[in-house]
C-alpha cells in the first residue's frame, strides 16, 4: 500500500472527526442550550417540540451552509493560489468577492431576487467571473508582467466594483437599501431551503471536481513551462479551474455575504501540517475550511447573545490574527 | 557531421522559423541530431539558443519548417505522447515551492499518469528512485527543495527530466551559476546517460571549452541563424568565434583531450603580450590571432 495514501487516509479521517465534532458543539450551543445527550433523543424521536423545531428548521440548516460556504471558499483560495502562482491571492484579495457583490446588489436593485430565487446566486458568478476574466486576460495579454502588480491590479479591481457597489447603494430606495446591506454582512442564515441544498451540492461537486484535479494543480504549481513540458493542458485545465473558482465565489457570497479571509487563511494553514501536495491540500482545505467557518459563526452566535454579530467580522478577526501569527511564528 | 547522418535520425529540423511580431526569433534552422550523439548549441546572448529549445518541444510555435522526431512529423504526437519522448530542463524554472524532493522528481512521471490515477504506481516510484541514484541526489530525498542550494537544485531539475524516461534530452544552459565541480559533475553524468542509455542530448552552452569538451556536434547560432555547425574543431575557430562574439581570443588545445581549447584574453593584456612576443621565450601558444 502506497504510503503515501495511508497518510492521507489518516489526516482526513481526523479531520472528518473533527468536523463531526465541531457540528455536535454548534448544533447543541446557543441561545437555548441542548445538553449533548438529549440531541440524539431529540432527533430520533422527531418530538414536535420547539427544540425539534429550532435544530432542525434553525441550527441544521446554518451548519449546512456553513459547510458548503467554507469549504467552497476553502477550495477557490486553493485553486487561485497555484493557478496564480502567489500564496497571497484569495478570491478577497483578488476582488471577486467585490465582483459577485456588485452583481448582486444589481440584482437586488432591480428585484429579482423576489421573481426568480436562484437568479441572486447567478448574478454573484456573473460577477465573479467577470473580474476573473478582467484579471486574467490582463495576465494573459502581458499587460501584467510580474506577478506583484496582478495582485495590485486585483486590489484596484476590488476598490472599483467597491465603489460601484457603494454608488448603486446611494441611488436606492431606502427599502432595497437595507436589503444590500443586510446582505453584505455576511450571515450562514438562508431562509430559503432549495438555495441551501443548491449551495451544498455545487459546493460537494466543486470538492470532487477540484480532487480529481488535484494532481494537475501539483504540476500547475510548477509554472506554466514546466507543466506544457510534463504533458499538461495547461490552457484547458486552468480554465476549467478558474470557472470553478468564480462558480464557487459567487454562489458563496450570493447566499452568505462578503466573508473575507478564509479563502487565505484556511490554505495556508492547512499546507503548514500537511504539506503542499494538492492531492492532500484540496480536500483538507475543504475540511478546514467547513470546521473554521462553523466555529467563527458559533462565536458571532455565542459572544453576545442573544445578540448576533456578522460572521464576516469574525472570519476577517480570527483569521488576520491567526495569519499573522503563522508568518510570525515561521 | 557525416557520420552521424549515416546512424539513425532522432530529430530532424528542416528550415525552421519562428517570428514574433515580425522579427525573426528562428531563421531557416536545419539540422539533424543523430540517436545517441551530444549536441552544444553556443551563441551570444540573445541568439535563440532557448527560443530553439523551446520550438522544438513545441512550447513557442513555429511559423514555417518542419520538425521531425524519430522521421514522425512532430504534430503526430500529442503533448503527453511528446513529454514521454522529449524532456527539457529549463533556466527559468524555479524550485521555490516547500514541496520535497522526492515529490517533486515524481511530478516527471506526469506524462505517464492514467487519467483516474490519483496514486503514483510503484513503477513510478521505482524510476524516480532511478533517477535519484543516476544523480546521486539519494541523500537529498526528503529534503524540500526550495531549500536546497544551487548545484543541488541543478541536479534535482535534472532528476525530474529523467524521470519522464525521455529518449531525447534538452538542456538550457544546465551549469549556470555553479562552480567547476558541479558544471564537470553535471556534465560528466550527461555523458553517462548518452553512453549508457543511449539517450540524444542537446545543451546549450555558454562556456565554449566544456562545449568543446563534451559535446560530439556543436551548433554555433548569431541572430536566430545557424552560423556554423560541426565538430569543435571546425565551429571553435577564432574567426568564427570573432565575427559571432565580436571577441578576440587564441586558439589551443586541451592537453589531455586533444580538444579545441579556447583562451580568452582581454586587449590590453593581448596588446602587452604581442609587444614581447618578439622575445622568443614567450608562451608556447600557437599566436593564430589578428594583429
Amino acid at each position: 500500500m502506497n504510503q503515501k495514501a495511508i497518510k492521507w487516509g489518516i489526516t482526513h479521517g481526523i479531520l472528518l472527526a473533527a468536523l463531526i465534532g465541531v457540528c455536535l458543539i454548534a448544533l447543541t450551543m446557543g441561545t437555548m442550550n441542548t445538553p449533548i445527550d438529549q440531541l440524539l433523543n431529540i432527533l430520533l424521536n422527531k418530538i414536535d417540540s420547539t427544540e425539534y423545531t429550532i435544530l432542525m428548521q434553525i441550527r441544521l440548516p446554518r451548519i449546512l451552509v456553513g459547510i458548503a460556504v467554507g469549504g467552497a471558499l476553502s477550495l477557490a483560495g486553493v485553486i487561485l493560489q497555484a493557478v496564480f502562482r502567489n500564496p497571497l491571492v484569495e478570491p478577497y484579495t483578488l476582488g471577486i468577492s467585490g465582483g459577485a457583490a456588485l452583481g448582486i446588489s444589481i440584482c437586488i436593485v432591480f428585484s429579482l431576487n423576489q421573481r426568480y430565487a436562484l437568479s441572486l446566486p447567478f448574478f454573484g458568478m456573473i460577477g465573479a467571473g467577470f473580474v476573473i476574466l478582467a484579471i486574467y486576460s490582463l495576465n494573459a495579454f502581458g499587460v501584467v508582467h510580474n506577478i506583484q502588480r496582478l495582485l495590485l491590479i486585483g486590489v484596484m479591481i476590488s476598490f472599483i466594483s467597491n465603489s460601484l457597489f457603494m454608488l448603486i447603494i446611494s441611488l436606492t430606495k431606502s427599502e432595497q437599501m437595507h436589503s444590500i446591506m443586510f446582505w453584505t454582512m455576511g450571515s450562514l442564515e438562508e431562509p430559503n431551503r432549495m438555495l441551501v441544498y443548491c449551495l451544498l451540492i455545487v459546493s460537494l461537486l466543486g470538492c470532487l471536481i477540484t480532487s480529481i484535479f488535484s494532481v494537475d494543480l501539483n504540476v500547475l504549481s510548477l509554472g506554466e513551462e514546466d507543466a506544457f513540458h510534463l504533458g499538461l493542458h495547461v490552457e484547458r485545465v486552468r480554465n476549467i479551474l478558474l470557472i470553478l473558482a468564480s462558480v464557487l465565489t459567487g454562489f458563496c457570497v450570493s447566499i452568505s455575504g462578503i466573508i473575507g479571509f478564509v479563502g487565505l487563511v484556511v490554505p495556508h494553514f492547512v499546507r503548514l501540517f500537511a504539506g503542499s501536495d494538492h492531492r492532500t491540500v484540496v480536500t483538507a482545505s475543504y475540511i478546514t475550511g467547513a470546521i473554521f467557518i462553523i466555529l467563527c459563526d458559533l462565536l458571532a452566535r455565542t459572544l453576545i447573545s442573544p445578540l448576533e454579530l456578522p460572521v464576516g467580522i469574525v472570519t476577517g478577526l480570527v483569521g488576520g490574527l491567526i495569519f499573522i501569527y503563522a508568518l510570525v511564528s515561521k | 557531421m557525416n557520420n552521424t547522418l549515416q546512424k539513425q535520425s532522432v530529430l530532424t529540423v528542416k528550415q525552421l522559423s519562428c517570428r514574433q511580431s515580425s522579427e525573426f526569433q528562428l531563421e531557416n534552422i536545419s539540422f539533424s541530431i543523430a540517436k545517441g550523439c551530444c549536441v552544444g548549441i553556443i551563441g551570444p546572448n540573445g541568439s535563440g539558443k532557448t527560443t530553439l529549445l523551446k520550438a522544438i518541444t513545441g512550447f513557442i510555435p513555429a511559423d514555417s519548417g518542419e520538425i521531425f522526431y524519430c522521421d514522425h512529423p512532430i504534430e503526430s504526437y500529442n503533448q503527453q505522447a511528446l513529454s514521454k519522448e522529449i524532456a527539457i530542463v529549463l533556466q527559468s524554472t524555479e524550485l521555490d515551492q516547500s514541496i520535497f524532493v522526492e515529490d517533486y522528481i515524481l511530478l516527471g512521471r506526469n506524462p505517464y499518469r492514467k487519467r483516474w490515477q490519483f496514486w503514483e504506481s510503484e513503477q513510478d516510484i521505482r524510476i524516480a528512485e532511478e533517477a535519484m541514484k543516476i544523480t546521486q541526489i539519494e541523500s537529498l530525498r526528503y529534503r524540500k527543495i526550495n531549500a536546497l542550494s544551487g548545484g543541488e537544485k541543478q541536479l534535482v531539475r535534472i532528476a525530474r527530466a529523467m524521470a519522464q524516461d525521455p529518449k531525447l534530452f534538452l538542456l538550457d544552459e544546465p551549469t549556470n551559476h555553479l562552480d567547476i565541480a558541479h558544471q564537470l559533475q553535471i556534465l560528466s553524468l550527461l555523458n553517462r546517460l548518452k553512453q549508457e542509455k543511449n539517450m540524444s542530448i542537446m545543451i546549450v552552452l555558454h562556456d565554449l571549452n566544456l562545449a568543446s569538451e563534451f559535446c560530439d556536434v556543436l551548433i554555433l547560432m548569431q541572430h536566430g541563424k545557424i552560423f556554423k555547425m560541426g565538430c569543435a574543431k571546425d565551429v571553435l575557430t577564432f574567426q568564427n568565434i570573432e565575427s559571432v562574439y565580436h571577441t578576440l581570443v587564441i586558439e589551443g588545445e586541451n592537453p589531455i583531450s586533444k580538444k579545441p581549447y579556447v583562451f580568452l584574453v582581454s586587449e590590453d593584456n593581448l596588446k602587452k603580450s604581442i609587444a614581447q612576443s618578439k622575445n622568443p621565450e614567450t608562451s608556447d601558444i600557437r599566436m593564430e590571432t589578428c594583429i
